[in-house]
């Protein structure tokens, strides 16, 4: 351990996770491509809970199935056996149509590449998901400044994705990710894309949004930096999990 | 929502390749509607032609002539209303290039059957009174400024000498597919100076018109017709003002038929490229398009996206294309006046050209949207990375 300070300590004490109700339950799940003709494992009996409010880091070496565990809970790929229980909703249950009903409203995402929409500003970005609900103009106007606002970028709303730096790109994602108040935030490596002091900010920013706001988060990272933020840190290997506390 | 603004941001997003693609589709559109306008213009005449008229005609061929001697017994077949008759002339203005159709008709039935071809009726009178009188088209008449009382000499080819008229009226056609370039005068005129000059052409006629009661009859009144002359010295061919038409057309229709395929080409080619285009662009935006998926928008909003910015792109394309065909359509007109003498851009070509534009939208945007729409979100989004 070292004597610099993580990227929650401004943000207050950790939960105390013990007594919150399990939020996600990932049930003896298991999951293989087919590369030619061989079928390749990359998740075997995974199992684990995920509690309300809790910051989870998946971490694991490349190629070990971080993403393909991280969509298959965000319900943008299937899982081969097995369940995943979300909010008391089975989503591997849930056919295409029900599943990206259940993703607008559920699921925010981040992702590495930040992945806005290039030719929409960044007030459009984040008003996106909110286009899925059935909320008024006003009402999404509303959502979406105090989501810029949450991100520090209300002042460049109208920048579009091109005029704003990689760190930018990814506050506004967060923004996009958070306006529609989701049950669980994912994150595929959000900051393996920035410099340092924008990881920070981007770490801080997660922090602040899971100790003041109760946000579920799951993040994949190969930064050990980042991960200090999480108060779980599971390791992928070989398509097993192990638990560590950090 | 914000589709309409995205397809429309989208397809600017590379401006040279939308702005090739939209070239390339107005050219083809031009193209499109410059053949079909030349093919319709071919047709023009049997367009014009009424259901109402038959043309009897020499049975050997249209050289040879019908003795006047006919018309008494035309007019008694049943169904007959109105019985004319005319040679074609071919007498030239000044020059061989200054061409026009020109013949001798009779003046009185000729204009009966002819009620698209508009007069005033001081004009109407005086022509039918003067034998030296001649009726001009209104596009001839300008094309060489012809007035009413003006003398207008024309050479003889078939029938020689000078031969002097005087205008005594223009026409002009009741609408556009009327041809305003023919000249026409008394047969009677012809027909003494033959008397004259060479009595054995003399009392023969090149063809007669004849108006029916019943076009739904014009079957069984030809065939009465011809049958009244058979086994005369000269045997009679009689049909519809259509297909009398139609039988100068079908001598080029083999070039028509070539045409009117190779406009369809042009359109099979532009829509290939439009394909291209949309599948190039679809391909860059599969992360893209996972993205909205992610999200939660469905695959008929990633269709609406793709389809929107193909038709966008295509209609914008043929808009102006369309816009294009009309003032090169006149220049075409002005140009070749002579050898088309109704040339003008159909309704039904622009509607054409419409419907050309969105099936090149349409078909351009299928499999784009078939892949996009497929692609698991997963797959799409390691697109990006
Ligand atoms: N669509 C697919 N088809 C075939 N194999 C796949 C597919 N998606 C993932 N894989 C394979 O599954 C394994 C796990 O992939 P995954 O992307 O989950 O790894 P990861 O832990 O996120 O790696 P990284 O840290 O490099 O992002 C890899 O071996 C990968 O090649
Ligand atoms: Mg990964």
């Amino acid at each position: 351990m070292t004597d610099q300070p993580t990227p929650c300590d401004d943000h207050g004490p950790a939960p105390v996770l013990e007594n919150r109700p399990v939020i996600v339950e990932v049930r003896n799940v298991n999951k293989a491509y087919l590369r030619g003709s061989h079928i390749i494992p990359v998740l075997r009996e995974i199992h684990f809970d995920i509690r309300e409010g809790e910051f989870l880091a998946l971490m694991g070496p490349s190629g070990s199935g971080k993403s393909t565990l991280l969509n298959l809970i965000a319900g943008i790929d299937k899982v081969d056996s097995g369940s995943i229980v979300i909010g008391g909703v089975d989503i591997t249950a849930l056919d295409e149509t029900e599943l990206a009903r259940w993703r607008a409203t559920h699921v925010g995402f981040v992702f590495q590449f930040y992945n806005l929409i290039p030719v929409l500003t960044a007030f459009e970005n984040v008003e996106l998901p909110l286009q899925l609900t059935g909320l008024s103009r006003a009402e999404r106007r509303e959502h979406v400044e105090m989501a810029l606002r949450v991100v520090n970028l209300a002042h460049r709303m109208d920048h579009y994705p091109a005029q704003l730096s990689g760190g930018e790109q990814q506050r506004v994602a967060i923004a996009r990710a958070v306006v529609t108040d989701p049950t669980i935030l994912v994150a595929d490596e959000p900051t393996g894309d920035l410099d340092r002091a924008s990881a920070q900010e981007i770490m801080s920013l997660m922090c602040r949004l899971n100790r003041e706001s109760g946000m579920t988060i799951i993040m994949v990272t190969h930064d050990p930096k980042a991960a200090e933020a999480a108060q779980v840190i599971r390791h992928l290997d070989k398509g097993y999990l192990n638990h560590a506390h950090p | 929502m914000r589709t309409l603004k995205l397809f429309f941001r989208n397809a600017f997003r590379h401006k040279l390749r939308t702005g090739l693609t939209v070239l390339g589709i107005t050219i083809a559109i031009l193209a499109f509607g410059m053949l079909r306008t030349m093919v319709n213009a071919w047709y023009a005449g049997v367009e014009a032609s009424s259901a109402n008229r038959l043309v009897i005609r020499n049975a050997i061929s249209l050289v040879f002539p019908l003795p006047l001697a006919y018309k008494d017994k035309i007019r008694q077949v049943g169904g007959v209303t109105l019985v004319s008759w005319g040679n074609w002339f071919g007498g030239v203005y000044i020059e061989e290039k200054n061409f026009f159709p020109n013949f001798a008709v009779d003046p009185r039935s000729f204009l009966g059957l002819y009620p698209e071809y508009l007069i005033p009726d001081m004009q109407r009178a005086s022509f039918l009174s003067d034998r030296k009188g001649a009726v001009a088209g209104k596009k001839v008449a300008d094309k060489f400024g012809w007035k009413v009382g003006d003398t207008v000499t024309l050479k003889g080819t078939i029938f020689p000498g000078n031969w002097e008229f005087t205008i005594r009226a223009i026409y002009r056609g009741k609408d556009r597919s009327v041809d305003e370039t023919q000249f026409f005068f008394h047969w009677d005129y012809l027909d003494e100076t033959m008397k004259k000059t060479t009595p054995r052409r003399a009392g023969q006629v090149g063809y007669y018109i004849i108006g029916i009661a019943n076009p739904n009859l014009a079957g069984e009144v030809s065939a009465a017709i011809d049958a009244t002359f058979k086994n005369s010295l000269a045997e009679t061919l009689t049909e519809t003002e259509k297909a009398f038409q139609m039988s100068f057309v079908s001598m080029t229709e083999a070039i028509l038929v070539a045409i009117q395929l190779v406009s369809i080409v042009i359109i099979v080619i532009i829509m290939a490229v439009v394909a291209n285009t949309m599948a190039m662009t679809a391909r860059e935006r599969i992360g893209e398009y996972a993205v909205f998926k992610t999200l939660g928008f469905g695959g008929w909003f990633i269709a609406g996206l793709i389809f929107g910015e193909s038709l966008f792109i295509s209609l914008l394309g043929t808009a102006v294309g369309i816009g294009l065909t009309f003032p090169v359509a006149a220049a075409f007109a002005d140009y070749l006046g002579t050898y088309f003498p109704i040339f003008f851009v159909e309704r039904e070509t622009v509607l054409m050209d419409l419907a050309a534009g969105v099936l090149v939208g349409v078909v351009a945007a299928l499999f784009p949207t078939w892949r996009a729409v497929r692609i698991r979100i997963a797959d799409g989004l390691r697109r990006i990375g």
